[in-house]
């Protein structure tokens, strides 16, 4: 069903290079809307060199990036963000010290006039605006005045994602969600997955955590020192397959020769 | 164990607002110890002595929320206060009038008082260097400029006007001839001085809209909303698309622009311009009231009002402990073991939380 569809991401044979290292080698891929993608691989496979060159943290020295079916320069995070693309790192970047909605609006903070003509920060509207984003997506946090810094992992990681959504993200990309979370935390970040895909989000998923990723991606992007070396349905394969292409299971055999 | 719900909610309420708890007990304890304490001239002593350090202290308290700290606050002022009574000395003997060289001398000291924050800004904001040493330097730079230029004698001979206008007050009350506003009641003798009541001081008229205003600005707009973020993690701030870089060099200079107004204040006040070497224990004050004030130097904490408890107990104490006959060093303890005890307070009680 996911072929008639076009990507709404692609990139074609990117290449990215640090000094005389090649960290990304040549890689193609493509992510259609409502899909979520695994990209696996070891520590140095590449793979977040290559999230990067897709959020505007690194630019690539060969290849190209379409975005929905349109080529696209991506210079810095902002041209990223506002073509619609999000990065959720692993720190998250959320304020600890401010509350829920005000991290969901961080740096577009809603305005409104007192006195007439003085700008101030309409607590209110943030407030309903942020409850309705996370309704949505089915994320319970008590109480959205409370500062991020009260709020578990679990939590925190819902909140990184309402923000995104709540500006328009058509694609999301995630680096190790589920790592510093409690067992029933990581069930919900992955549910929370499934929601957004359902939502006709596209889903970039980077772990370590091959079970969680099994559980939610539809296909899966295997990287070994910078190329591509394997592309699989997540249905049609198994875990030890997919070791064996991440630790390069081949090799192993040759040296016993 | 069943009334665990109720009281923390009481004890974090208590812990939130125990800055104001101590100043009732601190004027209701100088109140016994000091002769007339709640007399109109002591409410005007400490409103006067708090006046500058309250200026300062609101400065500190966007470079401190913001995450950072302003060590320069103290020199800054002390080279203003030179600048601005050398511009009006050497106008007012060039023949020009009282109105006019004060006039210059308030916006040539205000606009010199920018550059150090305009200068520490950049080189917090764009080369990275830590606050605490940027401001260092200017710490340094601005007390060698002042010092150079008044060679550590107060400079005088400003217009008389000027004290008028500093030593002014919003209202005076004399027994006989009745309550005047601004001006001394008419028909009044320079002997008489002694009984007359005077109760805000212009200065505090000042400093009062600025508080307002700039804790308005901290509390409510999407500028304070920065200021916290970026003390609370630069990187989210950076990442949610605020101009960083730019949001730190607007506190430097808001920060510096409040020691230049207290300097120029200070010219007012004393009819002098005066730097001396203690100018530099006015920064560590500011710092100690924001922090008394629920601050926290590591930054994304603090409030406008919070600072203001802050000043008014430092204030307090000093004023308190005068009346009371109390030796200095005294206070100064009494200073340094509230500072440590706001801070373990701060940390003691948890955090307010929604249901």
């Amino acid at each position: 069903m996911i072929e008639e569809r076009k990507p709404i991401l692609e990139v074609k044979n990117i290449v990215k290079r640090f000094g005389g290292l090649v960290a990304v080698n040549g890689v193609s891929m493509e992510v259609y809307p409502g899909e979520v993608v695994g990209l696996l691989g070891d520590n140095g496979a590449g793979k977040s060199t290559l999230i990067k060159v897709v959020s505007g943290v690194y630019h690539q020295d060969e290849g190209q990036v379409f975005f929905k079916g349109q080529e696209v320069k991506i210079n810095n995070p902002m041209d990223a963000i506002n073509l619609g693309i999000e990065t959720i790192y692993q720190d998250l970047a959320l304020a600890e010290n401010l509350n829920v909605y005000s991290n969901i609006f961080l740096g577009r903070e809603k305005l409104k006039k007192a006195l007439g003509c003085i700008d101030v920060l309409d607590h209110k509207y943030m407030l309903t605006e942020s409850k309705k984003v996370l309704d949505r997506l089915g994320i319970e946090i008590p109480s959205l005045k409370n500062r991020i810094k009260m709020l578990s992992g679990g939590q925190r990681q819902s909140v990184a994602i309402s923000r995104s959504i709540f500006w328009n993200a058509k694609f999301l990309i995630m680096d190790e969600p589920t790592a510093a979370l409690g067992v029933a935390e990581q069930r919900k970040v992955l549910d929370l997955v499934r929601t957004l895909s359902a939502q006709g989000v596209a889903v970039i998923i980077i772990s370590h955590q091959l079970y969680d990723v099994f559980q939610v991606a539809h296909r899966l992007v295997i990287l070994r020192r910078g190329e591509k070396v394997g592309e699989l349905m997540t249905r049609e394969t198994n875990p030890d397959e997919v070791v064996s292409l991440i630790v390069g299971a081949e090799l192993v055999e040759n040296s016993k020769k | 164990m069943n009334n665990t719900k109720t009281s923390p909610g009481l004890l974090v309420k208590f812990g939130k607002n125990w800055v104001v708890f101590f100043l009732i007990v601190l004027c209701v304890l100088f109140s016994f110890i000091g002769k007339g304490f709640f007399a109109n001239n002591t409410i005007n002593n400490i409103l006067l002595s708090s006046s500058p350090a309250l200026l300062l202290a609101v400065g500190e308290t966007f470079v401190i929320v913001s995450g950072g700290i302003d060590l320069s606050i103290g020199f800054v002022r002390g080279m203003v206060a030179v600048i601005s009574a050398i511009v009006m000395r050497d106008l007012y003997a060039m023949g020009y009038s009282a109105f006019l060289s004060i006039l210059a001398g308030i916006v040539i000291g205000l606009l010199a008082g920018l550059l150090p924050g305009l200068l520490s800004g950049m080189l917090i904001a764009k080369f990275k260097v830590p606050p605490f040493i940027a401001t260092l330097g200017m710490y340094g730079i601005s007390n060698g400029i002042a010092y150079g230029l008044c060679s550590g004698f107060p400079i005088i001979n400003v217009p008389q006007e000027a004290g008028r206008l500093g030593n002014g007050h919003i209202h005076y009350y004399f027994s006989g001839l009745g309550f005047s506003l601004f001006n001394r009641p008419p028909g009044m003798l320079d002997s008489q001085l002694r009984n007359l009541v005077r109760i805000f001081p212009n200065s505090i008229l000042i400093s009062g809209l600025i508080i307002t205003v700039f804790g308005y600005i901290l509390a409510r707009t999407r500028f304070g909303q920065h200021t916290y973020a970026i003390g609370g993690n630069i990187d989210a701030a950076r990442r949610a698309g605020i101009n960083v870089d730019w949001h730190l060099v607007k506190i430097y200079v808001i920060s510096s622009f409040f020691a230049a107004l207290s300097g120029v204040l200070s010219v007012l006040i004393f009819s002098n311009g005066s730097h001396t070497q203690f100018s530099a224990s006015l920064e560590l004050f500011a710092v100690a009231a924001v922090v008394i004030g629920g601050a926290s130097l590591s930054g994304g904490k603090g409030s406008i009002r919070g600072s203001f408890l802050g000043v008014l107990i430092l204030s307090v104490l000093e004023v308190g402990f005068l009346m009371a006959g109390i030796f200095a060093f005294y206070r100064y303890i009494a200073v340094g073991s509230i500072l440590v005890l706001a801070v373990i307070i701060e940390q003691t009680f948890p955090e307010l939380i929604y249901d």
